[in-house]
């Protein structure tokens, strides 16, 4: 008799490769569409040990065991520098394709994973709920289903979502219909699981039901053509998960598949005890598999239509704990990757002689930097119910 | 006049033909259909048993024999369970206390599937679910699974007996206290989370009291608290506000438990719940002189929810054809469902937990106050994948495809049966009862509408028919 074990049942979900809903197959006259490239840092960066603020005495202070020594951090300025394990990110710093975003948060931060997630993803505030991730929210807003006033009539963009790693987050909700790829080789096995006749019914949960299977039954044949007729990539990525990741999201795009948002998903970086060698190692993949993808994309010419964002729920707090580790904190730096970025800091990083109940006190909102994505990075104009009263952060010149 | 006496006589043959006549008895159809609303389904022998009632009949023997406690015994460490003493622990003490409520919480869920998926009162779990889903709270935010565990025990207690003392008490329940912030609400300074879901999501629902009045309800559920070294409920006087409030249009010095007489006296709260009731057991578009009737039957009976449950289940329309198979199964009705109607064993109910919270629906963690959506909504383009992943692993012909595990973090390798499940259906149809071998006899065991890809023809079912069929569009309507 076939027990239901759980080995059984996570590698039931394991295949499901490709999960969402429908393609958005835009006929485009335009160029090639931007690229925004989502990582989240899922469980809350240790800020302070990724852009360290060697020169300041406090930093020391707070982190008796976990400072990372002023000779080993790569310095970017005269007061910040890198973690040693991010060092395969210094070349690019120096072409100014990356740009450190410094402080970043909202107040009054929440401490639940969970919660403080949310808010990030929704671009809500702390006090309201929403199912909606924020790029759907923008979307709307500004009328790229041609529904608001503004309509946006030749986006620099594709209004298609591909998840790659973790919930759909920030591409949740109708506007971006997120499909959720977990690993292309299924693809065969997403159409035949989907397959079946779109029999006209009267009942709605059947026409519901057939109706959604249909598209994602297109949409795995749409990509697993694409893939199958695009050129191999000969960039070698990382074998790790956020490799894969990265490696799976520049195959769709060298394949021209019809999707501007990607969100890809790094985890373990809740580091509440013994952080040290495992931040390294995070910190480490994260740098390679930055550096890959960035490799790739100039190989096959799409560097310069591409925008990486990484982003995490909160930052941890100043001084380490008793386990050698840290706990839940505010603020945190993000990266961000491009052909076309600026490079360098944005925005001031928070002081340590300045904490509010031991925390860094956010500087830079993190609205502002979705508002400079939003704006900046796909030309639309301010959402007028989100991000609209967040001024944007210069990002591109 | 002779043509008039033919005619009398005439309409009093009629008459007598057509009044009198006894009830019909259910045929299979119908039999599975009351099994697959008031409960997770049903077998074969328990379609047979219901068969030769009446609607009536049939309701009432689900009714009654409908129980209010579980019979799974309890998770170990719920009975001495003490809230911990976070302001005196260590870092290390904190993370260990997380660790510890997490496996607690995961034991917590399994405990719950084990008793769905083995009780001999499906209707006791669904109701029990559905109040779970009306009066929701969350591990996530109440942390103690000790908590969570006792109010679902309460929510069983009353699930089928009076839906007044049920709000009553799910006033004073811990979990809900910590859940809507009630207990450190206190007189200057209350906390509204509570009487405004009170109002909007337990009772009258949205836009059917004014600002004012939850602001006046949540003075006079100030002091509703908890004990400190139990956590069990606590009224504090000293921070109770007895002052005067009007709620409502009514002005008196109210405590919580007139707000809560004062929401039962009112006909929108009857209808509200059997709205919601109607959702949960005949379809998406409530009936208003229907819901009108049966209200009133709610609020005449005193909140009894026996004598509601049995209008419902034996109205016009939760047996009209045109409402049958439009439901679709929570992800709870597809896995319990198809592990009673198969008799799968189990060997853990805690992957059941992560299994049915990877379909959208994580027990003791509903996404919000207003708990899972549910209707269509369970069925996105992931779901649906995974649905059909799930019952393709069921039936063991996902098998030739997974043997990269590699995939999304799986290392561990899978056991390749694909033939051992082929046979398990075979052995499954093999069992069935004489009148059940047919291939369109067993289509109406397992499926709601008739298939949308499954051929059935007519002749001897099959292991392989069986497959075909839980692979089907229709197998996730009831």
């Amino acid at each position: 008799m076939p027990a239901l074990t759980r080995r059984q049942l996570l590698t039931a979900a394991a295949i499901a490769p490709f999960i969402g809903t429908l393609p958005r197959a835009f006929a485009r006259s335009a160029p090639a569409p931007r690229i925004l490239v989502l990582v989240e840092l899922n469980g809350g960066n240790d800020g302070l040990n990724t852009v360290i603020p060697y020169a300041d005495a406090h930093y020391a202070a707070a982190r008796p065991t976990l400072a990372i020594a002023r000779d080993r951090v790569l310095q970017l300025d005269e007061r910040l520098g890198l973690h040693p394990a991010l060092a395969p990110l210094m070349p690019l710093w120096q072409a100014k394709n990356l740009g450190v975003a410094l402080g970043v948060g909202y107040k009054p931060t929440n401490r639940s994973h969970f919660r403080s997630i949310e808010i990030w993803n929704s671009a809500s505030t702390a006090e309201e709920t929403l199912q909606d991730g924020w790029l759907h929210r923008v979307l709307t807003e500004t009328g790229i289903d041609g529904t608001a006033q503004s309509a946006i009539e030749d986006p620099a963009f594709d209004a298609q979502g591909i998840v790659l790693g973790g919930p759909e987050g920030p591409l949740a909700g109708s506007a971006l219909a997120p499909v959720v790829m977990r690993d292309p080789r299924q693809l065969g096995q997403a159409v035949r699981l989907l397959d079946g006749q779109e029999t006209p019914t009267g009942n709605p949960a059947l026409a519901h039901i057939l109706t959604t299977r249909a598209r994602m039954h297109g949409a795995a044949l749409d990509v697993a053509r694409r893939l199958k007729e695009a050129p191999p990539i000969t960039t070698t990525f990382p074998k790790s998960a956020l490799g894969r990741q990265f490696e799976l999201a520049a195959d769709l795009i060298a394949a021209g598949v019809p999707a501007s948002f990607f969100k890809l998903q790094h985890s373990g970086y809740d580091t509440h005890a013994q952080q040290a060698p495992r931040h390294a190692a995070l910190l480490g993949d994260l740098a390679e598999a930055l550096v890959t993808f960035r490799q790739a994309m100039i190989e096959v010419g799409a560097w310069d239509r591409v925008l990486v964002v990484t982003y995490a729920e909160f930052g941890r707090r100043a001084a380490e704990n008793a386990s050698g580790g840290s706990d839940h904190g505010t603020a945190a730096p993000h990266f961000l990757l491009g052909g076309r970025l600026g490079g360098g800091f944005y925005g001031e990083q928070p002081r340590l002689d300045d904490l509010e109940g031991g925390d860094l006190t956010p500087r830079l909102d993190f609205r502002r930097l979705y508002a400079a994505v939003a704006q900046g990075w796909l030309g639309l104009p301010p959402a007028p119910g989100s991000l609209g009263r967040h001024a944007p952060l210069p990002l591109f010149g | 006049m002779p043509v008039i006496r033919t005619l009398l006589c005439g309409m009093m043959i009629l008459a007598a033909v057509t009044a009198p006549a006894p009830a019909p008895a259910l045929d299979a159809a119908e039999a599975r259909h009351l099994l697959a609303r008031s409960g997770f389904g049903g077998s074969a022998a328990e379609i047979e048993a219901l068969a030769p009632l009446t609607r009536e009949e049939a309701a009432a023997a689900i009714l009654t024999r409908a129980g209010s406690t579980a019979v799974t015994p309890p998770p170990a460490w719920e009975a001495d369970w003490l809230p911990p003493k976070r302001g005196s622990m260590s870092e290390a003490e904190r993370l260990a206390l997380r660790d510890t409520q997490r496996e607690q919480g995961r034991e917590l869920k399994a405990w719950w599937l084990a008793e769905m998926r083995t009780t001999p009162s499906p209707l006791t779990e669904v109701m029990t679910l559905f109040w779970h889903n009306h009066f929701t709270s969350s591990l996530a935010k109440v942390k103690a699974p000790a908590l969570l565990y006792r109010q679902n025990v309460l929510l069983r207690r009353h699930a089928l007996g009076n839906f007044a003392a049920l709000l009553h008490a799910i006033a004073r329940d811990p979990a809900m206290l910590i859940y809507l912030d009630n207990a450190s609400s206190r007189k200057g300074a209350p906390n509204e989370n509570f009487a405004r879901e009170l109002m909007e999501l337990f009772t009258l629902g949205e836009g059917r009291y004014s600002e004012a009045d939850l602001k006046e309800a949540a003075r006079a559920f100030t002091g509703w608290s908890l004990d400190r070294e139990t956590d069990a409920f606590r009224f504090r006087a000293a921070w109770h506000d007895g002052g005067e409030k009007e709620i409502l249009g009514r002005r008196g010095t109210f405590d919580g438990d007139d707000v809560i007489a004062l929401l039962l006296d009112r006909p929108e709260t009857a209808e509200f719940i059997v709205v919601k009731l109607w959702r949960q057991f005949v379809s998406e578009a409530p009936d208003a002189a229907e819901v009108r009737r049966l209200a009133a039957i709610f609020r005449d009976g005193g909140y009894e929810m026996k004598p509601l449950l049995a209008a419902i289940f034996t109205s016009d329309a939760f047996w009209a054809p045109e409402n049958r198979g439009r439901l679709v199964k929570s992800p709870v009705d597809l896995v319990v469902g198809s592990l009673r109607l198969f008799d799968l064993p189990v060997n853990d109910d805690r992957d059941l937990a992560w299994l049915t919270r990877r379909l959208g629906q994580d027990l003791f963690d509903p996404p919000d106050v207003k708990g899972w959506p549910g209707g269509t909504a369970w069925i996105t383009g992931a779901s649906l994948l995974d649905r059909q992943t799930l019952l393709a692993r069921l039936t063991g012909s996902a098998e030739a495809a997974t043997a990269t595990p590699a995939a999304a973090g799986m290392e561990r390798p899978v056991e390749s049966n694909a033939q051992h499940r082929a046979a398990f259906f075979d052995t499954w149809v093999a069992g069935l009862p004489a009148p059940w071998q047919g291939a369109e006899a067993m289509t109406t065991l397992m499926l709601a509408i008739p298939p949308v890809d499954a051929a059935v023809l007519d002749r001897r079912a099959s292991g392989a028919l069986a497959r075909s069929l839980l692979a089907d569009p229709a197998y996730h309507l009831k």
